[in-house]
């Protein structure tokens, strides 16, 4: 479904990724793990069309397309969703506004019918539950005043509400408390886990893959794949720390 | 009433940074022209106003005991169109404005406000927004005057600007004359560009770049309007301010 092969990118001149490739399936959820400055978050820009982020070599096809052919807004609405690892707060703008502009220009690129607000409304009371999100939130601006956790649940609501085929979740653990990391890793399972879709999750941490478990687990290092396994992988990860693993696939 | 003013020059003050070609050909008969009016004790006057031709109005109000006025205005003409906006306040009087100024090509548009609290506990508060494109220029020039007398004022003036293009200016010079040593005067300015990140992040949501400026410009002259309670009255204004910007070649 998503296909990385020998992706080299750089920002300001500098090389981040060197040469990464990794294929995920549909229905798969692939667990991606590194240690800090490895270019994790650099990936997950990338695959999704941030500027200033270059890709060099390589590249990335996306359901046969190639998806760094398109425009960020392109690429949301071909069914990829990023979730940031600090969500955005946009003033003066309320999120219901913001998701029904969001939601309504990606089905206007497939050539869907628009929502009636009415439907939106339904839709989106609908994902907020799920995420136990108070619906007053969705009324406030985007992010604005929200706590770390409520952002990264706000994320998952927006997800929800947007409903993509392939999801990139770079770091969504961060910033959780036990109850909040658990609500949010279930609605990852109940929105994402089906046969036609797929997710990337970028993680430090083994404790969302408690709650999200993943398919396949690789380690990210110095801007490539240096190893792929299932989910024992993480536990020895955890176990053993990045320079253990790193060591044995050098 | 009226009374005629010679004509203005950058000279003047409250005119540096108007149009000077426009002036010097202005008929000194239609720009002199100050049009008078009184709010009286305990009354509320409300005006709104969409200035679409080039030009210059000049409004002198007398806020009695007690009143308020309030006056919310669209600025989207050119070459040159200024309103200029004198009150005097007198005990526990209120004044309330809104203002945004609109546009591209060549054009100067300016809000010039004289605040005079002559009398004790009055308020004002202003907000204007500034927009601009192409090698347009946006100005707000407002002065407060807090004579002796006018203790426990409490005045406020906020100044923004969102420049869309290299070459479009935006200035501003907040006044502040305080004879009276118990009174709040609050000022505050910003000039800066679109925020790329607000843009990314709705991009990453699937909403298209033009929608994204729409939205983000929605959000950002938003607060001039905030205080105007009769929503028919400020969608006017708004749809009004996003029409013009729609025809905007950006």
């Amino acid at each position: 479904m998503l296909k990385i092969e020998n992706l080299h990118a750089q920002i300001n001149d500098k090389p981040i990724l060197k040469g990464l490739s990794l294929e995920v399936a549909p229905g798969e959820v692939h667990a991606i793990m590194g240690p800090n400055g490895a270019g994790k978050s650099t990936l997950s820009y990338v695959l999704g069309g941030r500027p200033g982020y270059e890709v060099t070599e390589g590249s990335v096809t996306f359901n046969g397309t190639d998806l760094l052919d398109l425009d960020p807004h392109e690429r949301a609405a071909a069914g990829l969703f990023l979730g940031f690892q600090y969500p955005v707060e946009i003033p003066g703008v309320s999120n219901v506004q913001f998701l029904r502009e969001a939601l309504n220009s990606q089905r206007k690129a497939r050539e869907e019918e628009p929502l009636t607000a009415g439907e939106f409304l339904k839709l989106a009371k609908e994902k907020a539950a799920l995420l136990k999100l108070d619906m007053e939130m969705l009324k406030r601006h985007v992010n604005v005043g929200f706590s770390g956790g409520e952002k990264k649940r706000a994320e998952m609501v927006q997800m929800g509400i947007l409903d993509p085929s392939f999801a990139v979740l770079d770091e969504t653990d961060s910033g959780l408390d036990i109850d909040a990391l658990r609500i949010v890793g279930e609605g990852i399972n109940s929105i994402m886990r089906a046969e036609n879709k797929g997710v990337l999750l970028i993680t430090h941490y083994q404790r969302l893959l408690d709650v999200v478990q993943p398919d396949k687990v690789s380690v990210l290092a110095d801007g490539r794949i240096i190893r792929t396994g299932g989910p024992e992988l993480a536990l020895r990860l955890e176990e053993e720390g990045y320079d253990a693993v790193m060591a044995e696939a050098a | 009433m009226s009374e005629i003013a010679p004509l203005p020059t950058n000279k003047d003050e409250a005119w540096r940074y108007s149009d000077a070609d426009w002036l010097a050909k202005a008929d000194p008969a239609v720009i002199g022209v100050w049009r008078e009016s009184i709010v009286p004790e305990g009354q509320t006057i409300r005006e709104t106003t969409h200035l679409t031709q080039a030009g210059a109005t000049r409004l002198r109000i007398r806020v009695e005991k007690g009143a308020r006025y309030e006056h919310f205005a669209l600025n989207t003409a050119g070459p040159f169109a200024r309103l200029e906006v004198e009150v005097t306040l007198e005990e526990g009087a209120q004044f309330e404005f809104g203002g945004v100024t609109l546009g591209g090509g060549d054009v100067t548009q300016e809000f010039v406000t004289r605040t005079i609290h002559a009398e004790p506990h009055g308020t004002s508060n202003q907000v204007v927004r500034a927009v601009q494109w192409g090698k347009s220029t946006g100005n707000f020039l407002g002065r407060i005057e807090v004579v002796r007398d006018a203790q426990k004022t409490d005045a406020g003036m906020n100044f923004r600007a969102l420049l869309l293009e290299k070459g479009a200016s935006a200035n501003t010079k907040p006044e502040l004359e305080i004879f009276a040593d118990d009174v709040l005067c609050a000022h505050g300015a910003a000039i800066g560009q679109m925020d790329a990140d607000a843009a990314y992040y709705m991009a990453a949501r699937g909403i298209p770049p033009e929608a994204a400026k729409k939205l983000l410009v929605q959000a950002f002259i938003g607060d001039a309007f905030a205080e105007l309670p009769d929503d028919t009255a400020r969608d006017e204004l708004m749809d009004a301010a996003l029409g013009a910007l729609d025809g905007a070649q950006l």
